[in-house]
């Protein structure tokens, strides 16, 4: 006969084991996917500028984050603007994160992912597009973005549109620069910006 | 107010939610419940006014998946042998009445029909048999008070009733279970019923 009473006993129900809990969120991950019910998945992936957040909806990639943004930041921002059905389910940035590891090691000069710009809109979105367009190796101007978004004299408001890009490396704003060429600002800290364009001027090094 | 990502959700009160499950349909299905539950709520998430409310209405959507799996148990075909064997288990607990060795039988299967049939029932499993021999109501009350240690207040809200019922379901499902599992149970049970101190001790705690 137990020596505890209903009350106590009736506590004691523990909680999956560590392995079994992992394996159930990662479960309930893929069904939320096969339903139609992950408005936003993300993930994370390693690399030389440290740990990214990336994040996808259906349409494509929505959102990269350096990690002196605190993910949980990043988070509450995704699940505000686009939809608070976020999951950690790092199937759906598979493409993302293997793509962005051949391109750290040197081996890709395009991303070949498909976009999700609703983080960004007007004339942002179209200074964005426009830096989108600038090759590997190659670099453009705040003055040359703006002219490529259709307004020349809005050099500034470009800038802010670079500063406020949600999908920083991919959409490679590190690769505008100010027309004396210096390097100017970057969402990431002037150093990751440095690092970028070392990286693409000698990608084998 | 905007609500958090549902990641957040899973990691806060995702454990809670499987040890409740646990509680009504056994361990080894707990994972289904838990898995409909979350999937369940991720649907309807976008939807939630309070987000304050978020654990009562897990709860409330578990209990409600929990009765589903019941019934589908009930509805299930039994294989006469284990049915007769589940009929002895339920006639062992002495249900008085029809809808009780129903209940009884159902828990039985919930604990048996899943892959452990063959294991004799160990003492520990004897009082979730029980639990899962109550009613619905008394069987979500007495889990939500003992296994997530709610207050009365939190056990009327996750179960839609006032405080008054929440107190009036544990106390009745704690009644039962010190008749079946208790130190007193058997024999000893209709000596306590007449024992003068009997009223006190049956007092939810």
């Amino acid at each position: 006969m137990s020596p505890f009473s209903i009350e106590e006993r009736a506590g004691s129900m523990p909680p999956p084991a560590a392995g079994r809990w992992a394996a159930l969120r990662a479960e309930l991950a893929e069904r939320a996917e096969a339903r139609g019910l992950l408005d936003v998945a993300y993930a994370t992936v390693d690399s030389p500028l440290g740990v990214l957040l990336v994040a996808a909806t259906p349409a494509g990639m929505v959102r990269l984050a350096f990690d002196d943004e605190p993910a949980d930041a990043v988070l509450a921002e995704l699940a505000g603007r686009l939809s608070p059905r976020v999951l950690y389910a790092p199937a759906r940035l598979d493409g993302a994160r293997r793509e962005l590891d051949e391109y750290f090691d040197g081996r890709r000069t395009r991303f070949d992912l498909a976009l999700d710009w609703t983080l960004t809109t007007g004339f942002r979105r179209a200074v964005l597009a426009a830096t989108a367009r600038i090759p590997f190796g190659r670099t453009g101007t705040y003055s040359s973005v703006a002219t490529a978004a259709g307004s020349p004299r809005a050099v500034r408001a470009a800038g802010t549109a670079l500063a406020t890009n949600p999908i920083p490396i991919v959409v490679p704003c590190h690769r505008v620069l100010r027309s004396d060429g210096s390097i100017g600002q970057y969402r990431g800290g002037a150093g990751r910006k440095s690092a970028l364009l070392r990286l693409e001027a000698a990608p084998n090094a | 107010m905007t609500l958090p990502p549902f990641e957040h959700v899973v990691d806060r009160h995702g454990r809670d939610v499987w040890r409740f499950a646990a509680s009504q349909v056994g361990r080894d299905r707990a994972d289904e419940v838990f898995q409909e539950t979350m999937l369940a709520a991720l649907a309807a998430y976008p939807t939630l006014r309070d987000p304050g409310a978020v654990r009562s209405w897990l709860l409330r959507i578990a209990a409600r998946k929990a009765v589903d799996l019941f019934r589908a148990a009930a509805r299930a075909p039994v294989p006469l042998a284990d049915a007769a064997g589940a009929a002895d288990a339920a006639g062992a607990t002495a249900p008085t009445n029809a809808a009780g060795s129903t209940l009884a039988t159902l828990a039985t299967l919930a604990t048996g029909a899943a892959g452990f049939g063959a294991e004799p029932p160990v003492p520990e499993d004897d009082l979730w048999a029980q639990v899962r021999a109550l009613p619905a109501k008394q069987r979500q009350a007495v889990a939500l008070r003992f296994v997530l240690d709610l207050d009365y207040a939190g056990v009327g809200a996750a179960m839609q009733t006032s405080q008054e019922a929440a107190r009036r379901n544990v106390f009745e499902a704690l009644r039962t279970l010190r008749r079946r599992v208790g130190p007193h149970a058997g024999a000893a049970a209709t000596v306590l019923s007449e024992r003068p101190d009997a009223k006190r001790e049956e007092q939810p705690l």
